[in-house]
């Protein structure tokens, strides 16, 4: 039993441990200016991971998400410019960030459709939009960048620069899509469904469950979670290249399951997602604090993390 | 404006298509040109497409007997593939940018093997004698250039810190270069972490140093892209009083942004894009006028500063 709630406990411990070990190499390593930075920036991983967390749970896959990010961002960047004339900077700030949404719902409905309707496995279907949002993105950009206009920037430098009550932006709606996620999750019955077909869908649907509906609205959970971290994502540095979003999809699943969310669905849990993105964020920060490992060992080390995380919690997934 | 000029080289293409598969219409071509470059992936690559479309129209039209296929590729082996698709298409000349070094050097030499006459840009091959032209940036100059910069900036010491680029051959000899500068002048560095050439990398990296070191006179972002990011974390932490910020390579928004006389970045390394233009030219003269060449062209990597930034302004190139 303690064994259980210790492994039930795991993604936290590790967080503490990073921690005690960042505070022990660094002088700097708890300053709020430090934690804020990591965690303003973990914020557009940790929005796309939520949504991942209710894919992942209903035994599914998101292998697009990096692209689709780069996609909906170099789109509504595209339209913002565009419309700058006629509906002035506010405007056009908040058509783009409303129109970002629409986008990355459409294309998560789009990967949700094919697979459950089109009956392709979500491995495949998401390998293959990962491939034509990214190079869809490169052909628009011709290869260099996409930029906001810069009427626009400083109207939209508050999203991810501005804070409310010394809490940054990008923090508050990672947080509160962090509790949403949670209670819907826990207490609603979209989580239970999800939780339900994860863990055996022919059940599910003798439960009355409607399962193709709830899977394809995963997916487009997923995509509006894309469409959410972009807006914080654009004025950021106010450009999308072809290589954004470069391999969000897998650090985006391993905070996940970091997390003690199963990969093979039937269990998920979104406080473990967030628990996850920070111990990735924190690791990252903590090597360049420091001059601790060679910056050539940085990927052993943050791969060392992930799998002694999910040791620690190596028992907390029911099967 | 991208859309168009891409839709106007799509036609292009196809017409050209078309009439060589028509028997001798209007002229008789002498001589086939293959070209096998990176895909439009990054900035600089994005750069390096633009330059040869512009560089085959131009001589296309100068020389109307001339005929040049371009491939593209996104990783080795598919490069590997182009060059082999080329050679099966009887080309007479081969202009190569190589991913890399060593996988390419066996299907180059291939090509030689056949007769067809090779030049190879940017990179050379593993073998000596492969190539008849070679045409090229100067890495170590570039780091040279970097060093000598900060030398000019902080007669008396400073503290400066790196951000490398992606682990790659031409990254260690900038660095090396770069270093071996620096030794004696009283310049520190603090840290060198990869960036990867990558905004987004940058930004985190930076916003790490700027925690970590209270006190940073100097910052080298080894690349434009990356210097764009790295700006935006110092402007965000309110640093730039007395801070400068150098890239690399030459991307147009930073040369407009030296042009304009900004007190952050006020110069910038040229490492051309444009290599390209001369390797395709002369290895085209060689066929159009009968100008037997060969040997090595070394490209300068000058630097740019608000006095001569016009001469590398090139408004209309993605990066």
């Amino acid at each position: 039993m303690i064994r259980n709630s210790l492994s039930r406990m795991g993604p936290l411990l590790a967080l503490i441990l990073l921690f005690l070990a960042g505070s022990l190499l660094s002088p700097t390593f708890l300053t709020s200016e430090n934690l804020l930075n990591v965690v303003t920036r973990s914020s557009v991983i940790g929005i796309i991971s939520v949504g991942a967390t209710f894919v992942i749970t209903a035994r599914g896959l998101d292998l697009s998400v990096g692209a689709m990010a780069a996609l909906v961002a170099g789109l509504s960047i595209l339209c913002m410019n565009a419309m700058l004339p006629t509906l002035g900077a506010m405007g056009a700030l908040f058509a783009g960030l409303a129109l970002a949404l629409v986008f990355g719902g459409a294309a998560g409905m789009a990967n949700g459709a094919l697979v459950v309707w089109g009956r392709i496995d979500a491995f495949i279907v998401t390998l293959g939009t990962m491939g034509i949002m990214r190079s869809l993105i490169t052909w628009m950009s011709d290869g260099g960048s996409i930029s906001l206009d810069f009427a626009l920037r400083g109207v939209g430098r508050p999203l991810y620069y501005g804070t409310v009550l010394g809490v940054p932006v990008p923090v508050l709606i990672f947080a509160a899509l962090a509790i949403l996620g949670e209670i819907a999750m826990t207490r609603l019955r979209f989580g239970r469904h999800v939780i339900a077909i994860g863990s055996n869908a022919e059940v599910a649907r003798h439960s009355a469950i409607r399962v193709a509906r709830v899977r394809i609205a995963t997916y487009a959970f997923q995509g509006l979670c894309v469409g959410l971290a972009t807006l914080i994502y654009i004025p950021r540095l106010g450009a999308v290249t072809p290589s954004t979003g470069m391999l969000w999809e897998l650090e985006a699943i391993a905070a996940v399951i970091i997390g003690g969310t199963a990969l093979a669905g039937g269990y998920g849990r979104v406080w473990g997602t967030v628990a996850g993105v920070l111990i990735l964020g924190l690791v990252a920060n903590i090597l360049n604090l420091t001059s601790f490992v060679s910056p050539h060992l940085n990927g052993a080390f943050q791969g060392a993390i992930i799998v002694i995380a999910v040791f620690l919690q190596r028992r907390s997934t029911p099967f | 404006m991208e859309l168009t000029r891409r839709l106007i080289l799509a036609a292009g293409a196809a017409g050209l298509a078309l009439s060589t598969t028509l028997p001798a219409t209007a002229q008789e071509k002498t001589a086939k040109i293959g070209i096998a470059i990176p895909a439009a992936t990054h900035g600089w690559t994005g750069g390096l497409n633009f330059h040869t479309e512009r560089t085959i129209k131009a001589m296309e039209a100068a020389f109307p007997q001339l005929e040049f296929v371009l491939t593209t590729a996104g990783d080795v082996q598919t490069q590997v593939n182009n060059v082999e698709d080329l050679i099966a298409q009887q080309i007479d000349a081969l202009v190569i940018l190589p991913m890399e070094s060593d996988p390419l050097t066996e299907p180059v030499k291939a090509a030689k093997d056949r007769g067809i006459f090779i030049t190879a840009v940017d990179r050379g091959l593993s073998e000596d004698g492969v190539e008849d032209l070679y045409v090229g940036g100067n890495n170590p100059q570039y780091g040279v250039v970097a060093a000598e910069y900060f030398k000019g900036k902080f007669p008396a010491g400073g503290k400066v810190v790196v951000m490398r680029g992606i682990p790659t051959a031409i990254d260690n000899i900038r660095i090396d270069a770069f270093q071996e500068t620096l030794e004696g002048s009283g310049i520190e560095i603090l840290d060198m972490q990869y960036a990867n050439w990558n905004p987004d990398k940058a930004f985190e990296l930076m916003q790490d140093y700027l925690t970590r070191f209270p006190e940073i006179d100097g910052v080298w972002a080894g690349d434009d892209d990356a210097a764009l990011g790295a700006r935006a974390a110092i402007e965000q932490a309110g640093r730039q009083e007395g801070m400068v910020l150098l890239g690399g390579s030459g991307m147009n928004r930073v040369i407009k942004m030296i042009m304009d006389g900004d007190t952050l970045i006020d110069a910038d390394i040229f490492y051309p894009p444009t290599l390209i233009a001369p390797a395709i030219e002369v290895t085209a003269m060689r066929y159009a006028t009968q100008s037997p060449i060969r040997g090595r062209y070394v490209l300068d990597s000058p630097l740019i500063t608000k006095e001569n930034a016009e001469e590398f302004y090139f408004p209309d190139s993605p990066y």
